[in-house]
């Protein structure tokens, strides 16, 4: 059923056999979730933050291919002792970069990815009741694009119905 | 590009066994039909069929028997009956553009299932284009077309009836010689075509007690060649051909045929059909034993399909919850076993396998489903192989899945 051969490079497979900061965290301060398993793509995102809104920790669980494996573990590494303004800043271009470049149909994961951290960055701030001013109120671009994609598989699963 | 596959690839140095399950999309050929195959290239019979000399003679010769042998197998005894193609893609094309163009005065209406293969689909939504309207026949649990679906639909508009004789995904075996005569009794006119691809030496396929005006045929899928498959044409059944050029043996298919490659499809075709039952009932046996394997070993697994005789002999296809398939196509290449997946990301889609949705799986299961299919050159080891392996990359993602998704 496979079409095209995906030329995964070296770095996604390293970290597709070897996954870094795997895992469920039991004493995160936020845990966030992006993508939704009828996509075939989800990722979930523990952070351990401290007062001075340093990530101290950050692991990841993934529902998914091994891009998507592959770029959740490495915004884990990318984000690790960051300020969470500057984890903020993190685009999925930097995130696919640095895991080596990704095939264009497997965008969506770096974006899902980065999706999922702006989530639980937003989530933090929300629970604290606080919002900062680089925080703008409006969803980023990978917010929305996470969002999308969980609505696409509500559609898809009206649309994918057998009296179509 | 390139050099990330090399990369790939280096990274199965040192396998201790590789194990090919992925026969739905290609397959290796075995050294007997290659060594069948090769005198054809230089040595005799490399000559054009039509033309008239010894080499063009030969292979004449050679095209034509192997078209009687190939027509026996099938239950037709006419070698006419037989065109060869340059696969099943071409075969089902030429079976319906072919016929709806020879019956477009007759009727528009053309009535195929949900689950037929991804060529069928694409071809009826160009005959759709065309002014053609398509009915999809829904399936039901298992993969078996709704007949009382098909008794209600066929009618004097309809022109083509075309229903996989087994399902290539999950080897349903369709009441195809039941579908036949409720078609001929509501519309006498209409042709049927079924594509018998995944059939075709893996059970006993007779065109005439099925009673189908056109069936699909396919070198790959019984360890012959890539790029040889053939459409059988009932004798009286009229439909155009879809491509011109010049015409040779083949009325339907124009272009210098492709001995060797027709020599290597007969010769797949006699190796399978020499001790048939043993070696259909090698393949079942091979095929209980993995699925049986996976559903004992593994938790929260699911077979997609029926069992027993309904289904043919050589399909698996197993749905591994909490498993995305592309990542586990992967993990299982690692370790030396080939198999696909009708998970979105494995086809490059956004949709996953559209048999599995059209039985109802769920869209998770799909993603999480693996399609093998046995072969008679497989031995228990390699099952046994796959079975040790299997077990250990389903752990190692689930345990990357973890929760997530788990609260649904």
């Amino acid at each position: 059923m496979s079409r095209i051969p995906l030329p995964y490079n070296p770095k996604v497979l390293e970290l597709f056999r070897n996954p870094k900061n795997l895992g469920k965290m039991d004493d995160a301060t936020v845990v966030a979730v992006a993508g939704n398993p009828m996509c075939g793509d989800m990722i979930t995102f523990y952070l351990k933050i401290n007062d001075q809104e340093v990530i101290q920790k950050a692991s990841f669980e993934s529902y998914g291919c091994a891009a998507n494996i592959a770029t959740s573990s490495i915004v884990t590494e990318m984000i690790k002792n960051s300020k969470l303004e500057d984890a903020w800043k993190l685009s999925w271009k930097s995130v696919a970069e640095a895991v080596g470049g990704l095939p264009s149909v497997k965008f969506h994961c770096g974006i899902l990815a980065v999706g999922a951290l702006k989530r639980a960055i937003r989530k933090y701030y929300k629970k604290k009741n606080v919002s900062p001013r680089w925080m703008k109120e409006e969803m980023s671009f990978e917010e929305k694009q996470a969002l999308e994609e969980e609505e696409l598989a509500k559609v898809l699963s009206k649309r994918m119905k057998p009296e179509e | 590009m390139v050099e990330n596959v090399k990369q790939l690839l280096k990274a199965h140095e040192g396998l201790r066994r590789e194990v090919y399950l992925d026969n739905e999309n290609s397959t290796m050929v075995p050294d007997p039909i290659l060594r069948s195959m090769l005198p054809y290239y230089n040595k005799r019979g490399y000559g054009n069929p039509t033309l008239t000399h010894k080499p063009g003679w030969e292979a004449f010769e050679t095209i034509m028997e192997s078209a009687q042998k190939i027509s026996s197998f099938l239950g037709c005894k006419m070698a006419e009956e037989i065109n060869f193609t340059p696969g099943e893609t071409e075969a089902n094309n030429l079976a319906l553009i072919g016929a709806a163009y020879a019956m477009k005065e007759h009727g528009k209406k053309i009535v195929i299932s949900e689950v037929e293969p991804i060529n069928i689909l694409h071809v009826t939504d160009l005959l759709k284009k065309h002014g053609f309207t398509i009915v999809k026949i829904p399936v039901d649990s298992e993969g078996f077309v709704d007949i009382e679906k098909l008794k209600e639909v066929v009618d004097h508009d309809t022109i083509i009836v075309s229903l996989s004789l087994v399902n290539h995904e999950i080897g349903t075996v369709q009441r195809v010689r039941e579908a036949v005569g409720i078609m001929k009794e509501k519309n006498s006119e209409a042709i049927f075509h079924t594509d018998a691809s995944d059939a075709y030496g893996r059970m006993f396929v007779d065109v005439k007690k099925l009673n189908v005006d056109l069936a699909t045929i396919s070198s790959y899928k019984i360890l012959g060649p890539r790029g040889i498959g053939a459409l059988y044409v009932r004798e009286g059944v009229n439909i155009e051909r879809i491509l011109e050029g010049q015409i040779g043996t083949q009325r339907l298919w124009p272009g210098v045929e492709n001995t060797p490659l027709i020599v290597g499809f007969t010769k797949a075709s006699e190796l399978i059909f020499d001790g048939f039952e043993a070696n259909v009932a090698k393949m079942r046996m091979l095929r209980d034993r993995l699925v049986e394997g996976i559903m004992s070993k593994i938790a929260d697994v699911r077979l997609n399909g029926p069992v027993g005789e309904r289904r043919v002999a050589d399909n698996a296809n197993v749905s591994f919850l909490r498993c995305e398939g592309e990542a586990l196509t992967i993990e299982l290449s690692l370790r030396g076993v080939y198999v696909s997946s009708g998970s979105a990301c494995s086809r490059r889609l956004l949709q996953p396998s559209h048999v599995l949705m059209a039985i109802g799986r769920k869209f998770d299961e799909a993603h999480g489903s693996l399609l093998m299919k046995i072969t008679r050159t497989h031995t228990v080891e390699d099952i046994d192989y796959a079975l040790e392996v299997i077990p250990e990359a389903v752990e190692r993602l689930r345990g990357i899945t973890g929760t997530t998704g788990a609260e649904r």
